[in-house]
């Protein structure tokens, strides 16, 4: 505060000083006066609203009282929080709302912010007459998770900020006038029949216990749910990585609240707030289980994962850790280290990661190490390191609030990184202009400047067209260009084949809207692009990534607050799990496998001797298997027979192992063909390091104690490492977070006790006592000469395109309820309550042409095989294509979809098939 | 169309995981998105009605009006339509919908209301002439499924009370007999009086001041100094300066915008209504001359709905301005209301011409330099601009020497109850009701003795007969709780219970708070209550009274409890 800005006043006889953005609560607060309020939450993002009148004050020379909430002080203001006419006006305030509220004794939450004030206040009944009942809102149980009790309500509209505000979902509103007026959704709907997505940020900020998880509530809606403790943590889900507060009871976790992480400021989604009971399910493999001699696998095996002992039989630690090493020993030493391989996983922490491949490399002798960021980003981050030296995020995601156009691309945030899609929301109403391409319609459209809705497919045709413009209307950075990047003038002379005019044909956007966008995009102080799987999951996905990263660095729009290149990422550590080498190329922080130098290193460090041949990625591996080349795997935490392409195909192979060792919570899909399976501790269980989408490295706590005999999975790792000839002596995951640190530049100045004081720590950071960088390369980017690298990119189209047998574009993808395969959210209660069962979504002109009604039967073929589920309605999907989440075990969509890969990211085209849909009676001939 | 299905039956939701994981389990909600879907047909039949109009939110309300005015009620599948095309919440379309009065929302599967609509208005000068009786009459006696019956706030009629609206035509004196005859005569649009219009207002020299100003010949200062010295207040009710005002809104920064608050609803109000439909031409050339002052860029000029014949006249007229080319197409941008009386609070006012709830703002900032769309916002009421060329064209002395010793300017009383000639009384500022009464008004009617008045519509207070020497102007009543705001006289005599009446002002306080604060909101119904069950001399009623005024957001609910307070202070602790 300078002095020429500092507001000087007198706050109960003292004179004090303010902020010119304080209120008058803020400074009393700061101060240590605590003045009434129930509609202001001190919080981010919520705005004072000062219609609750609780925290009234006294302002010399002014007719009326003083909201101080939103009251700013002005120079020689004199204000009294203690006045006998406010505190008279406070207490009348407090009457009158206790007045309508159900007796303390029935209320529904007595704890409540309402409550305590209450009774701080010393108004706990009222003398005024109650309204007549007939106003009274009844109860509204219909939502699977929160229940309403409009009786409690205050008119204190927080859950309006909540909802249309912070997280802009825009589901609740003030209908009426006056005392009739209501808290109602939508059309004031039924909250389970609303447009709800179930973020709970209403629930959060709800001062009164009108609003309230309906776990913690009697059947007489009186709360009966109380935490004996509250242990802050996070999210296992996404890659956005919100923390949270548990709020723990007799061991179990009772309820979640969004805590102030870095990425979130408190909001969380339905799968944080209300998922995390599958923690507790009854499935949760509790003992080791080894394959009874009588039990052969079959591809099609399907089992109940309630009961494993069709199949499995228990065993000890012991046994169970011999059986496991031992069948991988016999094969190693059989076959060669080239027969082994190990998929780790991006939900397990950043120590895990680092020995999961640690053990493939030092003790199978492989590079055939890999994870689900090949599904997911591998073509992103292989046009991201060939460019620009680095494979993750240039920019935080909240960077879009200083954006001035942001574009989002093949994402679908608000279903896939519901509290980023926040963010770009609350940016959008600040006046940032955003720009959606994507062939499906989504819940950001209504907020978007355009939605360009483009041909599946057209990806590389769209962007291509918009470097023509920028480079025809020389629109580009000349001195950027020059000073950061190499490859210009190929660019400029590639592109020429790509006019936005002759481009409109085939992405199916008019030219002038595409330059349109190309203008703005070049032109704004600052522009921003997010991107997701609609980008990399191509056959050209790495030509898509090159694209977008091409439109940042002939514009110059990276490197500043606002600007840069976002691809989201997936799972809560699917960049901490990559930047910890589970990547068949390349060793922790991407150094390759290959470079004798790095090698050398590695081999002093790790003290073996280390393949100099790089690994094969997810699905070469599986072809491997195929093939006979492979014939152990170690998999930890992922789930390949349902998160792979052709998955009929996928499933053989991992039936046809000699040896596969699952390590997982569950009993997966790909637990079926398990020789061994090691339980493992859920995220709540266990200490460990996760890196989100953000760059930023977060602690992880446990909160509850794992079932049964399930072991943190670092000491499982450990304990198979020791058996195949390592001495591992690993204590904690602390332990190993500081030998990978030694290893791993992107670490410098981070150590474990600093995350797990501070809770979160961005990387790059440039010293121990200093903030990470959040946006980088201002000055130079990590490559060899500081460049940039442009490689220009030419029109690969889909891999399989429609034809008259299968005329339709079959897209794969996620729910907001479901992540990943279903494992853990499918066995989510509150979850699988909203999203119960497999669905096709299409248009509602192709349900008429196809002469079904939403919710019946059909048959989805691909040249792969078919499966039968229902069809749903979907005005977001255009004509001629199906939607369909990959998390259903019952109609698994990897069963259709095509496992041919982008040449440089090897991944699979997950968003490009051709299909045919008929109603499921007709079809008996069928695929094949 | 929409299947959304009630799922409050289905409560069942286990804890911890459900039996087989990867097992489907019982949906709730149908196979589309979630809540409501949007219907085709009722998107083509939203498009056809919108035709070319931008879809900007702050025609919201214009929209409504469309829909409401085309299906005689806003169906959810039209107001689903709506929000899609424009690009809203459902939430922000229905907050909207259900704030306004004259707005009547139907969900899937309700009954629509009767096709035409009888509003008898039930405020005080109504009452007192038998409004209660005409409305049960009507409604005993008319068939439900053709015809609904239901009460509205104050027309601004109140010196031909009792009042209805059938459809949109205004009743004058009326009886059950004539309401029933023109609800059966299928003539239901509203009905325009001689006025003066813009070829007969340019005969007469109209638009000669503007013509001035806007050629440089009077230059802001001198308009400015004119308005000053003939002592031009706002004549909605706060009595703030003409020229301080301008001043204000002009150290705010360009671009700056104007409103025109053209939403008379203050019970007993009925002057600006007056002027509208008599020389609309003398407010419009003041509402130019104003906009002029502050360099305005557009001006919203918001009429409240239950004006359709002034909108008939304003639609015409400043059609015939654009026409003439006195002001560029566009310029004034008329905006119709939809029954709120909050919405005459300028703040309120404000957020209605956005598009939204008429929720009054916190001060500061005020509008002059934070109005519409964050804007710098000058606004004005009708009969402030009325005199405004007045002023220009015969000087500051003809108009300030036009009030009693003392004060300035000549008033425009709004005069109803219990005199002999009621109506819009042209009287020098300073008058008192006495005289009014005497002097302007024929003295009471026959039968009645002068008991008690509300010298500012139901807002100002209640004072008894016997202060009938106060001068009705700005800052004079105050000292008796009281004031003259929108110098809306309502005349009570023996005939009238003062108590009745209080409980009749602070029932419509109740009916038109926004709901916004607690002290309005809560405090309203709950002084109804106390005042309805004879508690009127309940201490707490007071200490209530204190809190509406010391922490309600805006006047509505600092002014609510004057009649209470007033009952209390002058007529006696029991009756």
């Amino acid at each position: 505060m300078t002095s020429e800005t500092a507001i000087t006043f007198t706050l109960d006889d003292r004179e004090v000083t303010a902020t010119p953005e304080e209120t008058i609560w803020q400074v009393a607060q700061r101060l240590g006066t605590d003045i009434p309020h129930l509609c202001y939450a001190p919080e981010p993002g919520y705005r004072a609203d000062g219609n609750c009148r609780a925290c009234m004050v006294e302002i010399d020379g002014e007719r009326t009282l003083a909201a101080s909430c939103v009251r700013k002080p002005a120079d020689g203001m004199v204000v009294k929080t203690a006045s006998d006419r406010a505190e008279k006006a406070r207490a009348m305030v407090m009457e009158l709302l206790v007045a309508d509220q159900p007796v303390k004794t029935d209320a529904h939450d007595p704890s409540s912010k309402l409550w305590s004030w209450a009774e701080r206040i010393g108004v706990t009944e009222s003398r005024f007459p109650a309204h007549v009942s007939s106003d009274v809102p009844s109860p509204d149980p219909s939502h699977p998770a929160m229940r309403v009790n409009l009786d409690a309500c205050i008119h204190c509209n927080l859950c309006v900020r909540a909802c249309r505000e912070v997280q802009v979902n825009d589901v609740i509103g003030m209908s009426g006038r006056g005392h009739h007026a209501k808290i109602t959704f939508d059309f004031d709907d039924p909250m389970g029949g609303s447009t709800c997505v179930a973020c709970g940020e209403c629930v959060q900020a709800c001062p009164t216990g009108a609003l309230m998880e309906s776990s913690l509530l009697s059947e007489t809606g009186v709360r009966t749910g109380f935490e004996d403790a509250t242990i802050q943590s996070g999210c296992p889900f996404c890659g956005v990585g919100c923390q949270i507060d548990y709020h723990v009871s007799d061991g179990k976790i009772l309820y979640a609240d969004g805590a102030a992480g870095p990425a979130n400021e408190n909001r969380l989604c339905v799968k944080g707030r209300f998922g995390f009971d599958y923690q507790s399910s009854p499935q949760r493999l509790t003992v080791p289980l080894i394959r009874r001699d009588d039990a052969p696998k079959h591809g099609d095996d399907r089992l109940d994962p309630s009961n494993p002992y069709t199949h499995f039989r228990e065993a000890t630690w012991e046994e169970a850790l011999e059986r496991a090493a031992g069948g991988l020993n016999t094969v190693r030493d059989r076959d060669g280290s080239q027969a082994l391989a190990g998929f780790g996983s991006a939900k397990c922490s950043n120590e895990e990661a680092y020995l999961f491949q640690k053990l493939v490399r030092a003790g199978f002798g492989t590079n055939n190490v890999d994870h689900c960021t090949r599904l997911c980003h591998a073509s992103s981050v292989a046009a991201l390191m060939e460019a620009i030296g680095t494979g993750s995020v240039t920019a935080p995601f909240n960077a879009a609030i200083d954006a001035e156009v942001v574009i989002v691309i093949g994402a679908n945030p608000t279903e896939n990184h519901p509290v980023a899609a926040t963010f770009i929301k609350n940016a959008v109403k600040n006046g940032t202009r955003l720009y959606i391409m994507d062939p499906r319609r989504q819940m950001l459209s209504r907020h978007a400047t355009r939605h360009l809705q483009f041909k599946p497919g057209a990806d590389v045709a769209l962007l291509n067209a918009m470097i023509f413009t920028i480079i025809e209307e020389e629109l580009y950075d000349r001195q950027y260009v020059a000073a950061r990047t190499h490859g210009f003038e190929e660019l400029v002379t590639n592109v020429q084949q790509f006019p936005p005019e002759k481009m409109e044909e085939i992405c199916g956007i008019p030219a002038d809207v595409i330059r349109q966008v190309a203008r703005d995009y070049a032109r704004s102080e600052a522009s921003l692009i997010f991107w997701g799987m609609g980008v990399s999951q191509h056959v050209h996905g790495t030509d898509n990534a090159r694209c977008l990263i091409q439109l940042a660095l002939i514009t110059g729009q990276v490197g500043r607050p606002g600007t840069g290149l976002h691809p989201l990422r997936g799972q809560n550590n699917v960049q901490g799990a990559s930047d910890a080498g589970l990547i068949p190329m390349v060793y922790p922080d991407y150094q390759s496998v290959a470079k004798e130098e790095i090698r050398n290193l590695f081999e002093d460090f790790w003290g073996t001797g280390l393949d100099p041949k790089p690994g094969l990625t997810v699905v070469e591996i599986i072809n491997a298997i195929h093939d006979d080349e492979i014939k152990a795997m170690y998999v930890l935490g992922e789930n390949p027979a349902m998160s792979d392409p052709d998955q009929n195909h996928a499933r053989a192979a991992l039936a046809k192992l000699d040896h596969l060792v699952v390590q997982d919570i569950f009993l997966t899909e790909t637990a079926y063909y398990a020789d061994v399976i090691l339980p493992a501790t859920s995220y709540y269980e266990k200490w460990g390091t996760f890196t989100n989408t953000n760059r930023q490295v977060q602690i992880g706590e446990p909160v509850v104690s794992p079932p049964g005999q399930a072991r943190p999975d670092w000491q499982t790792i450990q304990e198979l490492a020791k058996r195949m000839g390592l001495d591992w002596t690993y204590e904690s995951p602390a332990e190993v977070f500081t030998e990978m640190a030694q290893v791993m530049p992107s670490l410098k100045n981070i150590t474990w006790d600093r995350v797990a004081r501070e809770r979160a720590v961005t990387y790059p950071c440039d010293a121990p006592d200093q903030p990470g960088n959040e946006i980088l390369f201002a000055e130079s980017f990590p490559t060899e000469d500081g460049r940039a690298k442009i490689v220009p990119t030419n029109v690969v189209p889909p891999d399989e395109l429609p034809d008259a047998d299968y005329p339709m574009v079959l897209t794969t993808g996620r729910l907001l309820e479901h992540w990943h395969t279903g494992a853990m959210t499918r066995r989510a209660s509150v979850l699988e309550a909203i999203e119960p069962e497999p669905t096709v979504a299409m248009n509602p002109r192709q349900l008429r042409t196809l002469g079904v009604e939403p919710g019946a039967m059909v048959k989805v073929a691909t040249r792969r095989g078919f499966i039968e589920l229902k069809a749903r309605r979907d005005r977001n999907v255009p004509e001629g294509m199906l939607f369909i989440p990959f998390c259903f075990e019952d109609a698994a969509a990897n069963k259709l979809t095509n496992p041919q890969l982008d040449p440089f990211g090897k991944i699979p085209e997950f968003k490009f098939c051709a299909a045919r849909i008929e109603p499921a009676a007709e079809i008996v001939e069928a695929a094949e | 169309m929409s299947d959304i299905a009630d799922p409050s039956t289905d409560r069942t939701v286990p804890s911890g995981a459900r039996g087989g994981g990867n097992r489907g389990g019982k949906r709730r909600r149908g196979y589309g998105p979630k809540g409501r879907e949007l219907d085709a047909t009722a998107h083509d039949e939203v498009c056809a009605l919108l035709g070319a109009r931008p879809r900007r939110r702050d025609l919201l309300i214009e929209f409504l009006h469309l829909l409401q005015d085309e299906y005689g009620c806003l169906h959810a599948r039209h107001l689903m339509a709506l929000a899609d095309e424009m690009r809203l919440s459902q939430a922000e379309v229905y907050e909207v919908a259900t704030f306004y009065a004259h707005f009547d929302v139907v969900k899937e599967g309700e009954t629509p209301p009767a096709p035409v609509t009888i509003r008898v208005c039930d405020s005080l000068p109504c009452m007192m002439k038998g409004a209660e009786a005409l409305r049960s009459a009507l409604a005993e006696n008319i068939d439900p499924a053709a015809v609904r019956v239901v009460s509205a706030p104050c027309m601004g009629r109140c010196a031909a009370a009792p009042v209805c609206e059938v459809g949109h035509r205004h009743v004058d004196h009326a009886t059950p007999q004539t309401v029933a005859e023109i609800a059966g005569s299928g003539d239901l649009h509203p009905h325009v009086p001689a006025y003066q219009d813009l070829d007969a207002y340019l005969a007469e020299g109209g638009y000669g001041e503007l013509k001035r100003v806007r050629a440089g010949d009077l230059g802001y200062d001198d308009v400015s100094a004119t308005m000053a010295e003939a002592g031009l207040r706002g004549l909605g009710g706060a009595g703030f300066p003409t020229a301080k005002k301008w001043e204000f809104v002009r150290s705010a920064p360009a671009p700056r915008l104007m409103c025109v608050n053209a939403d008379e609803g203050e019970p007993g109000t009925f002057k600006d209504r007056f002027f509208l439909e008599t020389r609309p031409h003398r407010v419009l050339e003041g509402m130019l001359i104003a906009a002029h002052a502050v360099e305005a860029e557009r001006i919203y000029f918001y009429l409240r709905d239950e004006y359709p014949a002034a909108r008939e006249i304003l639609l015409q007229e400043i059609a015939a301005l654009e026409a003439n080319g006195l002001v560029e197409p566009g310029f004034i941008d008329l905006r119709r209301g939809a029954g709120a009386y909050i919405c005459g609070e300028e703040s309120a006012l404000i957020e209605s011409v956005e598009g939204k709830r008429g929720l009054p703002r916190h001060r500061p900032p005020y509008v002059a330099s934070v109005g519409v769309f964050g804007r710098p916002t000058l606004v004005h009421n009708v009969e402030t601009l009325y005199w405004m060329p007045q002023i220009l064209k015969n000087g500051a002395d003809w108009f300030a020497s036009q009030g009693k010793p003392g004060h300035k300017g000549p008033r425009t009383y709004s005069v109803s109850g219990r005199v002999k000639n009621p109506g819009v009384k042209l009287a020098p500022s300073g008058i008192t009701v006495r005289e009014l009464i005497e002097a302007h008004c024929g003295g009471m009617e026959d039968g009645h003795t002068f008991t008690a008045y509300l010298p500012g519509g139901a807002s100002g207070g209640i004072l008894p007969a016997t202060m009938d020497d106060l001068p009705l102007d700005f800052g004079q009543l105050e000292k008796h709780g009281s004031f003259v705001g929108s110098h809306a006289v309502v005349i009570l005599s023996d005939m009238d219970d003062v108590r009745d009446a209080a409980i009749n002002l602070v029932k419509f306080f109740e009916d038109e708070s926004c709901g916004q604060c607690t002290p309005c909101r809560a405090g309203c119904e709950k002084a109804v209550k106390l005042m309805e069950s004879g508690r009127f001399d309940d201490p707490l009623l007071e200490e209530l009274c204190q809190t509406m005024a010391d922490a309600s957001i805006c006047g509505l609910g600092q002014a609510a409890p004057n009649p209470i307070r007033s009952v209390r202070k002058f007529f006696g602790a029991s009756s």
